[in-house]
């Protein structure tokens, strides 16, 4: 029984998990329909931003609940304006800029920080399934999952912003007919994803080791969730996230945690196989 | 310039670099051999991407996995069976087995190029993790421990066909090096020149139109990207001949973006473009290697994205178009411009 629990505990972290790490880039990809592949650069920034805040005094959870955020989305704003526009419509172009952008991000902090890891503590404590210690910050990404999921829904649904940001996701052309600007819509969207990922990475710091190469430690998993969810931002990701956080985790506990990625990865390719536009392209189509 | 565009230019180049590559440890030292050994071996991976991303249009993103497998494919089967000439083969092999495998779930699920750069990157991802936990006894295969991430230390290099006791100098090896690097130019030069070649390139330039002319252009896209595999795993063959070490790394992260880089450096629609941005960038990693204020990585992302904003084309296709361009002014121009240029 006991196990059971600890089970189902380490799937629904590794559920949370995926929805933490592969928001921002879904997001992206929802709107923009470009795979960012400095993705997991911007969540090693979220991570080296909320490190070097808590060593230099800054409260942890102010740190990697605003800083990083923050930080990262004005880096994704910046990015924006002088890499990613000058390359619309060339989807192809414009992964291989932000491929180079990824070498450029990691070099660049090797240079700064050195290769070492570096890291904070996890803030929560533990607590005691019958044999077996889990820490409380599981369930707390599992409810900073959960929250992050309703704002993106509010946002999208109930706001002006989310209308257009809607519009634009649906027919660019259209969309700026109407008046809207839909290069100003994808800076902001790329500024909001990065912002995502930004705070990914500051959740991920207390449990990660934080070096500029963590990024591709969580890439692979992001990719797959979100070419296995497809273009819909947000049932796309759940669904997709839902689906291979189980099968992960299950995986991991039945093999090894690196076994569990092959499998997971089988699974997405057996998947793409069979709903090429993902799950979501398949059973939600037209929705957020 | 319409002959050396064509296939006797080829021909001749080959030659003139056949007998460079021969001639070469008369007048190089050693240690120069054994860089330009491993520069060769690298230019046939740059080649295999050359080929599949700038003909066939496969946006693959992850060709260190077949290089790697071939790489690891040689390696444990040299081990095991003592000798180089079925090893070799073997690295062919595997590559194009596992691009059959992923080639088929990705090109008959009818995937986008973006989806397919992502999961082929994704590939090499994975297999680099996978690889890297195969540390300790438990991962061997035959006699052949895969060591997870220290790698297999002390394979067999090539020997001799037939010959398990003849083992090949170094010179002996950068020879063989070599001169496979120009023979798989040729032949895939030989392979874009039959219809074949026609065929996928015409895929690449318009699927649909290739496709209601009564070509299927799946069936064709995978047996591109079986080739592609074939040529890099054969290229991991040689790679870890020149070693007789391979680790993991070679699935990183880092080497992907490198051929990616080479190939746009290149250039994407020529043959001989990867080669030099391979080289090019080679030679330039090696020299930054030596020193420690940069980090190579930040110079090959800046690289990328400068050429990926402003010579989107790469190095080749740009000089040959103002080769031409040129070309076409002096002969076409009319007399009356010529007469304006003069005053």
């Amino acid at each position: 029984m006991d196990i059971a629990i600890i089970v189902g505990l380490d799937v629904i972290s590794g559920i949370a998990s995926l929805v933490l790490i592969s928001a921002g880039l879904a997001v992206i990809f929802g709107m923009m329909k470009i795979i960012n592949l400095a993705h997991g650069e911007f969540l090693m920034l979220g991570a080296y931003a909320t490190v070097l805040s808590v060593s230099a005094g800054v409260n942890i959870w102010f740190a990697m609940l605003v800083i990083a955020p923050v930080f990262v989305g004005l880096v994704g704003v910046i990015v924006e304006r002088c890499l990613i526009q000058f390359l619309y419509g060339r989807l192809v172009d414009t992964m291989l800029a932000t491929w180079g952008l990824s070498l450029v991000i990691v070099g660049g902090t090797t240079m700064i920080f050195g290769n070492t890891i570096v890291g904070v503590s996890s803030p929560l404590g533990g607590f005691q399934v019958g044999a077996y210690q889990s820490s409380l910050y599981t369930p707390f990404l599992a409810l900073m999952a959960i929250f992050l999921m309703t704002a993106v829904f509010g946002v999208m649904r109930y706001t002006r912003a989310g209308l257009i940001a809607r519009a634009v996701m649906q027919n660019p052309e259209m969309a700026a007919t109407l008046g809207v600007n839909p290069a100003r819509v994808y800076m902001a969207t790329f500024g909001a994803g990065a912002a995502m990922s930004g705070l990914a990475g500051g959740l991920l710091a207390p449990v990660a080791g934080v070096v500029p190469t963590m990024g591709a430690a969580y890439i692979a998993k992001a990719f797959i969730t979100v070419v296995g969810g497809g273009t819909s931002l947000l049932w796309g990701l759940i669904s997709a996230s839902g689906l291979f956080g189980f099968i992960n985790q299950i995986a991991a506990f039945l093999t090894t945690p690196v076994f569990g990625e092959v499998i997971l990865f089988v699974a997405a390719v057996v998947l793409i196989r069979m709903l090429p536009t993902g799950i979501a392209g398949r059973f939600f189509k037209g929705r957020l | 310039m319409q002959i050396l565009n064509g296939m006797t230019g080829a021909l001749i180049g080959s030659a003139i670099a056949a007998v460079a590559i021969i001639v070469a440890p008369f007048f190089v030292d050693l240690f120069q051999i054994m860089q330009l050994t491993v520069f060769a071996a690298m230019a046939v991976l740059a080649l295999s991407l050359g080929f599949i991303w700038g003909y066939g249009g496969i946006l693959c993103f992850g060709q260190t996995s077949f290089f790697g497998l071939g790489a690891y494919a040689y390696a444990v089967s040299a081990i095991n069976f003592g000798d180089s000439t079925p090893a070799i083969l073997l690295a062919i092999l595997v590559p194009v087995v596992f691009a059959a495998l992923l080639g088929y779930f990705m090109i008959y699920g009818g995937i986008s190029d973006v989806y397919l750069g992502v999961i082929t990157l994704t590939v090499s991802l994975i297999l680099f993790n996978l690889v890297n936990s195969t540390a300790g006894d438990f991962y061997k295969i035959g006699d052949a421990r895969l060591g997870g991430f220290n790698g297999m230390p002390g394979v067999p290099t090539f020997n001799l066909p037939g010959n398990p006791g003849y083992i090949l100098t170094p010179e002996q090896a950068w020879m063989v090096t070599g001169i496979a690097l120009i023979l798989v130019y040729l032949g895939l030069r030989v392979l874009i020149a039959s219809s074949f070649g026609r065929i996928i390139i015409a895929i690449r330039e318009n699927e649909t139109r290739a496709a209601l002319l009564g070509y299927d252009p799946r069936i064709y896209k995978l047996i591109t990207f079986m080739i592609g595999g074939a040529i890099a795993g054969f290229a991991g063959a040689l790679y870890v001949n020149w070693g007789a070490f391979v680790s993991p790394t070679i699935f990183a992260l880092g080497l992907s973006a490198q051929i990616i880089i080479w190939v746009i450096i290149g250039g994407r629609g020529t043959l001989i473009g990867p080669v030099i941005g391979c080289l090019l960038l080679q030679w330039m990693v090696t020299e930054i290697g030596a020193q420690q204020a940069l980090d190579a990585n930040f110079i090959l992302g800046a690289i990328l994205i400068v050429f990926v904003l402003l010579v989107p084309k790469g190095i080749a296709p740009t000089l040959r178009g103002l080769a031409l361009s040129r070309l076409a002014r002096t002969e076409a121009a009319p007399p009356e411009t010529r007469v304006k240029v003069k005053t």
